[in-house]
């Protein structure tokens, strides 16, 4: 057998388990509501033929991506400012760390006060969730480089911008694209909560909606899977982003 | 003639918890121009602290230093220091590390900079090659081309060899000589291990224990290439370990 036969037995058996658990548990039980993985199917494939299954899903990524990007275009920077002067880091980091713990599910109701019931209150959420783990990524890959390299290029006569260009980015990069994909995927996890209180489209809609008109199980089952399966194919990108020349350097010793 | 570098009564005090701590006090000397000048104590004397303070990195308390007779207030790609952990960009091959300090060159100058010294340093076929992917020899080899194509008037060598094993250890001895003799820089060595100062040196500065002044300087003129296993050098040794405190039967001072 070889290796990536193994790979594939080994993700293919432990679904296949889960499956046959799932269904021999549904039939025994004789739920009336709760679906078959087949009856799941038929739901994914239903949903896929009206377009509702893209509609909802290009919502649900459209507000990621709102969210994610004004987080990333913020949380770099000053990520980068906190890890570079102990000034910024001494001013900013109680705000970091306390607001952080708090999950941006709490947050729902001020974002409904302050941005209404639309798009913009998801992507507030969303940009909360993903700030906080670039921000501190970034922070710490700044503040973790090591001092000979600065003094290395210092000894060149880099200073300022040329330094933090040529030095400092690079250096704290891997940490920075670390954080961005720990962000992402808090993001993903943030925009389905969000979803289910805020808007009428979107992944988390399509659940709350199914469950609410007609306990349709078999949808709102078929939403997760779709939530899933995005997720994984969010993080498998990212996680090729970690393997550029560029980034790979910190992860070999 | 001007001494290349003059050092004027240096002195350095650190802030700890358990209050300040005296690392230089009053440490004067001057190196002439392509002079090799090795600075030797008992280890956590202060001797990097003093090559800090020359090479810029550092501010002293009193005193001041001068590079041609200029005052030393910022580091200068006219001097330039070499870790004893080597400093190369882990992100950047060997090329890119070498071309790092240069500026305004043409590409064509680069090219012909970069095939030089990679070869004065013997890594040639290594140019697209990443720092983690040499071994530690290598890394201080390439630390070395790196500072060289800045052609820097005077090097700042922090223990370079200190985290070698014994035999690239003296490789790069030899590598460091044969260099020094195609490309004259004032050298300032600073090392805790006496042979290595005598193989090298023109001058040996003792240091004394904390905090730093200087003991003792014994002048080396022993004929190059120097025989590690010279009578003569044996007994410079002998009367530098001596100096330190340590008497050769007790073991060698490395």
């Amino acid at each position: 057998m070889s290796g990536l036969d193994g790979r594939w037995l080994a993700t293919f058996v432990p679904v296949a388990v889960l499956l046959a658990l799932w269904h021999v548990a549904v039939v025994t039980s004789g739920s009336l509501i709760f679906p078959t993985p087949w009856q799941v199917v038929v739901g994914l494939v239903d949903l896929a033929r009206q377009g509702l299954l893209l509609k909802h899903v290009v919502a649900s990524l459209f507000r990621v991506t709102y969210g994610y990007l004004l987080a990333a275009a913020l949380a770099i920077p000053v990520g980068m400012l906190m890890g570079r002067f102990a000034t910024a880091h001494a001013l900013l980091n109680p705000l970091v760390q306390g607001l952080r713990p708090i999950s941006p599910i709490a947050w729902i109701p001020l974002a409904i006060l302050w941005f209404g019931v639309g798009d913009l209150s998801p992507i507030f959420l969303i940009f909360l969730s993903s700030f906080f783990p670039m921000v501190v990524g970034t922070a710490a890959g700044v503040m973790t480089i090591d001092r000979k390299l600065i003094r290395a290029a210092s000894n060149f006569e880099f200073t300022g911008f040329q330094l933090f260009r040529s030095v400092v980015l690079p250096a704290a990069l891997p940490q920075i694209v670390t954080g961005m994909r720990i962000g992402l995927g808090v993001a993903w996890l943030v925009v389905v909560a969000a979803e289910m209180i805020a808007v009428n489209s979107g992944l988390g809609y399509l659940i709350i909606d199914s469950r609410n008109a007609g306990n349709r199980y078999d949808l709102v089952v078929a939403g997760m899977v779709a939530i899933g399966v995005i997720g994984f194919l969010l993080d498998t990108l990212m996680r090729k982003l970690e393997r550029l020349d560029e980034v790979r350097w910190r992860y070999e010793t | 003639m001007r001494p290349k570098i003059e050092v004027r009564g240096i002195a350095k005090t650190f802030p700890t918890r358990s209050g300040p701590l005296p690392v230089l006090d009053g440490i004067s000397f001057s190196v002439a121009d392509g002079e090799f000048v090795a600075v030797i104590g008992p280890s956590g004397c202060g001797k990097s602290t003093l090559l800090g303070v020359l090479a810029g990195f550092e501010r002293p308390d009193r005193g001041e230093v001068r590079v041609d007779g200029e005052p030393v207030r910022e580091p200068k790609r006219t001097g330039i220091y070499i870790f004893q952990q080597p400093a190369l960009f882990p992100w950047l091959d060997l090329e890119g590390n070498l071309v790092f300090g240069l500026n305004g060159a043409s590409p064509e100058e680069r090219r012909r900079l970069v095939a030089h010294y990679i070869a004065l340093v013997g890594l040639e076929g290594f140019e697209h090659t990443f720092p983690h992917q040499l071994s530690g020899g290598m890394q201080q080899r390439a630390e070395l081309a790196r500072v060289l194509m800045v052609k820097p008037e005077i090097l700042y060598m922090d223990e370079p060899f200190g985290s070698l094993d014994a035999l690239t250890r003296l490789r790069m001895r030899a590598e460091l000589l044969r260099i020094l003799s195609r490309e004259r820089h004032t050298v300032l060595l600073v090392t805790h291990d006496v042979e290595e100062a005598l193989h090298l040196a023109d001058r040996v500065l003792v240091l004394s224990p904390r905090p730093a002044r200087i003991q003792t300087v014994v002048d080396v003129t022993l004929p190059r290439p120097r025989q590690l296993s010279s009578p003569d050098l044996l007994a410079l040794k002998a009367s530098l370990l001596k100096e330190l405190g340590v008497a050769e039967s007790t073991g060698d001072a490395s």
